[in-house]
């Protein structure tokens, strides 16, 4: 296969992305015209990213580029959750006085990011995909610039963002120092000790690289303690932006773990399985009690956005196949569940009025029985109940941690899911038990509504299912 | 394979759920109904074709489900679980006459509610694998938080908050035992479970896991609260179906998973749930002696009853102790029997309540007084279902309390002492109750204006009178189904795992 052939979608999305920013110069801000050209480059990104799906593993581009199941499932996956976004979005961004031609093509470019983060295998590719989300997002974060908590939000963003990069940086810089080289798979080599003799100081080395590489990781999956960033973010940025930064990305998040540390710094493993499970613990613990005390629903999702990071970071604590694989699967399923979620918060937005108080979404059940059945889907996946998809998802890390020997971890996990559950309970109790306070009508769009009943669906009919996803899953780490 | 009558048990109340829900409130009770008696009709070819000369699970059905983790869809049915199905889908039935005109608030998704969650129950009892019993177990929460939280009383967020975060919490530690033990023996079929070999500390772990899922769920002292809290706010229907088949599944749990999985365990610990259970018996039933609240009342009455369940069970190591095989059987047979009879007698105790409920509006005890005089025929039910409440020979409660009270004389005349107070206990909070609100003159002037129970109560309250004469005065038809089955799990805990 032809080098570039790998980088095809790729490559097609970054040359529509550009058409769609010039043809997006002379349209009217009213005009859905850019929003219909973004999901058409989605869609056939997309199916071009499918026709990958059952190839052989091909590394290319001087071993910097690399497409194989994981590469190949995850891109679809990402492609699959940008195209709901946006249709999610619609209507939002229409609606309020966001730059709505900048808020597609930005998010456009931050989809080829996180592709590009999804194959890398070389630190820079990875670095150069993760800047291209990056810069994305602290732009959509910054879209509504009159709005005094959404500038703040951006700034934060972008300072702790970079400060993290440089911490990745750095990192990379001492494992090239000590390894010789940025290509993830000679540096699985070197350290395995299979290439040149590794003196005692150059491993060390590795490992002082290696807790930067997860600083810098940990702050990108918005994992304890380097979370800040992420209630702020959550809850200042507008919501068809939240909706983008807690879905997609962190499927891209996890890629970049995988690479980083299960392809490239594997035999250091013994090093970032104790820091992982410390994550992970922390993350659980901080994520689920703090959520308990939010009033504010984009605050409280962010909140157990970090519980969950803590459960995706469990499955990869064990170091092994099946761990990997349910990770994947926990990342999948978490995204788009919060799909669901933000995506039901944005229809019951409307011009003049943001879901931001729980309160808001009280009486639901009563004023739009659909949307408020997709909500409790939603959250008793993301609570783990089965028979949502969420429990499997659960149940796989679960299962990693204890056959890996993380027992306490497990045990802390399904504490800390029982306290979660409470605060999915009283989404649930807001929607159903109480009263509407205003009894406007919520009729989002016919095509959204289809959506999300169709996303509400999948997270029941999945979790009825799980084998569907699972075996690509498993599939992406044998 | 032959035909799949579990599956169908399970999943046609499923679907018709749904399509109850679908089709909106006006033709919404018609369509329940013929669900109810389609499912009740379903589920008897599991009574009248069950062979009860053997243990082996029947009705079987098995399909690989998520391979990679070794999960099946298996189903099958002995003589512990069967009895339980019936009585599931019975209970379905009576809630949908119960809840006929009496829900006006979207009766759609109300009825739609119970019959999903009555596949999901029959699934409990049903289910040969362990992760599929412990989805069934989980789902059947979301159905009754629903219904506890919309159609409950003043308090019914506190308390539909509260028994599901006290039952997730209980059932999670269940889910690490079972990842542990699939991790040790490479399977999550409930039979290879009761084969593992498990070390003593092992089984200890284990067991403090299940009792943890399944002490909630019965619920033994003192991790009770939820229910006296869950029953008095739950709708009529709820409380009746909480007590008749959701307090079952944790007796079920106890004995598809605590003694056969971890008998040593159970055994080592059989003094301190033998303890337990004697403190539910009494110290509930003193409790309940001072409630003012009728469902209140009923609902301490059901934690009693099910002292005498965990009882029946745990007095077992006690006899195996003893080389006593006959007194083994005799308890636990005796706690099932108790678990089918509790659960047709609390059910019809719920109903008499919501019937005057449906009223009055009021379910103190102090507003009411002489219902008898306007409320004849009412009054007649209500006192035979209290009577079999508390135990009366020829009803179905004497027989399976009769049975732990004589496995208990096997073992210590303090134990079975101690246990035979609640038929003093018993008769004392029930009939008093009874002589406050049915007995007596015209309390006040809306017991006055009452009108008695129309033809849908009267056949309610009839088909669970039926039930509950019939089994007291010929145990055998629940008896007979179960000796095989029991006589197995006897040999199993009789036996250690190293």
């Amino acid at each position: 296969m032809d080098n570039l052939q790998i980088a095809t979608p790729e490559i097609f999305l970054l040359a529509a992305t550009c058409a769609v920013l010039v043809v997006g110069l002379f349209t009217q801000a009213k005009s859905n015209t850019v929003y219909w050209l973004s999901q058409l480059s989605l869609l056939i990104t997309l199916i071009m990213s499918l026709t990958q799906l059952g190839d052989e593993a091909v590394t290319g581009l001087s071993g910097a580029y690399t497409l194989d199941s994981l590469s190949a499932s995850l891109k679809s996956w990402v492609l699959l959750l940008a195209i709901g976004i946006f249709l999610y979005s619609r209507d939002y961004v229409g609606n309020r006085k966001i730059a709505r031609s900048e808020y597609f093509v930005l998010g456009l470019f931050a989809v080829a990011g996180m592709m590009i983060m999804v194959s890398a295998t070389h630190m820079l590719t990875v670095y150069l995909g993760l800047e291209l989300l990056a810069l994305s997002q602290y732009a959509m974060v910054a879209l509504h610039r009159d709005n005094g908590r959404a500038a703040e939000a951006a700034m934060k963003y972008f300072v702790l963002g970079a400060l993290a990069s440089g911490m990745l940086l750095y990192g990379m810089s001492m494992v090239y120092g000590a390894t010789g080289s940025l290509n993830l798979k000679v540096i699985a080599d070197i350290l395995a000790g299979n290439s040149e003799v590794l003196s005692a100081e150059r491993t060390i080395g590795a490992r002082f690289g290696l807790t930067f590489l997860i600083v810098g990781i940990a702050f990108k999956l918005g994992a304890v303690p380097f979370h800040m960033w992420v209630p702020d973010v959550y809850e200042g940025a507008p919501t068809s932006v939240t909706i983008f930064i807690s879905t997609a990305p962190k499927i891209a998040a996890f890629a970049m773990l995988v690479r980083l540390l299960v392809e490239g710094l594997e035999t250091l493993n013994a090093d970032w399985q104790q820091m992982l499970a410390i994550m992970s613990a922390l993350s659980m613990v901080v994520g689920n009690l703090i959520a308990i005390a939010q009033t504010n629903i984009k605050r409280m999702l962010a909140y157990s956005t970090i519980s969950h990071v803590g459960f995706l970071l469990m499955g990869i604590v064990g170091a092994t196949d099946a761990g990997y694989s349910a990770s994947m699967f926990y990342a999948i399923t978490y995204a788009f569940t919060t799909l669901a979620a933000f995506g039901v918060l944005l229809a019951v937005s409307r011009e003049g009025f943001e879901v931001e108080q729980l309160t808001d979404l009280a009486g639901l059940g009563k004023r739009n029985a659909l949307l408020a059945t997709v909500m409790l889907l939603a959250m008793f996946s993301l609570a783990g109940v089965p028979p949502a998809v969420g429990f499997y998802a659960k149940l796989t890390v679960l299962e990693s941690a204890v056959s890996a020997g993380f027992t306490w971890l497990a045990i802390l996990g399904v504490i800390m899911s029982v306290i979660g559950a409470f605060y999915y309970l009283r989404i649930i109790k807001i929607m159903f038990f109480d009263d509407p306070v205003d009894e406007l009508e919520v009729s989002p769009a016919g095509d959204v509504t289809a959506a999300l009943a169709v996303n509400g669906l999948a997270v029941l009919a999945l979790g009825l299912a799980p084998g569907l996803i699972m075996s690509a899953c498993i599939a992406a780490f044998s | 394979m032959s035909f799949p009558i579990l599956s169908l048990t399970i999943w046609l109340p499923i679907l018709a759920g749904f399509l109850i829900i679908a089709v909106g409130d006006r033709p919404a009770r018609k369509l329940a109904g013929i669900a109810s008696i389609l499912t009740f009709l379903v589920s008897l070819p599991l009574y009248f074709g069950f062979d009860s000369s053997t243990a082996t699970m029947q009705f079987q059905e098995s399909l690989a489900w998520l391979p990679s983790f070794g999960i099946n869809y298996a189903l099958g049915v002995d003589g512990i679980a069967m009895p339980l199905i019936v009585l599931t889908t019975i209970i379905n039935v009576i809630v949908v006459i119960s809840a006929w005109e009496v829900i006006k608030d979207r009766p759609s998704i109300y009825l739609g509610a119970f019959s999903i969650m009555t596949g999901l129950m029959v699934g409990v009892f049903s289910a040969m694998d362990a992760i599929l019993f412990y989805i069934f177990f989980e789902a059947t929460l979301i159905p009754m938080f629903l219904i506890i939280g919309i159609w409950g009383g003043p308090r019914r967020v506190y308390a539909t908050v509260k028994f599901f975060l006290y039952t997730f919490l209980g059932s999670v530690f269940m889910l690490i035992a079972l990842i542990y033990m699939y991790n040790q023996g490479g399977s999550f079929a409930i039979a290879d479970l009761h084969e593992l070999a498990l070390s003593k500390d092992q089984q200890f772990w284990i067991f403090l896991a299940f009792l943890a899922a399944f002490a909630v769920k019965i619920p033994m002292w003192p991790v009770h609260t939820w229910l006296p809290d869950a029953h008095v706010e739950a709708p009529t229907a709820g409380s009746a179906v909480l007590a008749a088949i959701m307090l079952k599944m944790g007796g079920y749990g106890f004995l598809r998973f605590s003694l056969p999985v971890t008998p040593d365990a159970s055994a080592q610990m059989d003094t301190f749930m033998i303890a337990i259970s004697l403190v539910a018996v009494v110290y509930i039933g003193f409790v309940a002696l001072a409630q003012r609240d009728m469902k209140k009342l009923i609902a301490y009455s059901s934690i009693s009853h099910m002292g005498f369940v965990t009882l029946g069970i745990f007095i077992a190591f006690r006899l195996i102790a003893k080389g006593d095989a006959s007194g083994v059987a005799l308890g636990i047979e005796g706690a099932i029997m108790q678990m089918v009879s509790h659960g047709f007698i609390s059910a019809a105790m719920f109903l008499c309540v919501g019937v005057m409920y449906d009223r009055i509006h009021s379910r103190e005890i102090a507003d009411y007084g002489g219902v008898i005089n306007t409320m004849p025929i009412f009054a007649a039910f209500m006192v035979f279902f209290a009577m079999a409440n508390a135990g009366l020979p020829g009803t179905s409660g004497f027989v399976g309390e009769f049975m732990v009270i004589l496995a208990s004389f096997k073992t210590n005349f303090w134990i079975a002492f101690l246990a035979a107070l609640t038929l003093i206990l018993g008769a004392a909070y029930t009939l008093w109750m009874v002589k406050r609100v049915i007995m007596g003159p015209i309390g006040n002037d809306k017991v006055a204006a009452l009108t008695d129970i129309n033809s849908r109560e009267f056949w309610m309250l009839a088909i669970l009178a039926i039930f509950v004469l019939l089994i007291g005065v010929w145990p055998n038809l629940i008896g007979g189904v179960m000796h095989a089955s029991v006589e197995n799990l006897v040999n199993q805990i009789s036996t250690s795992k190293y």
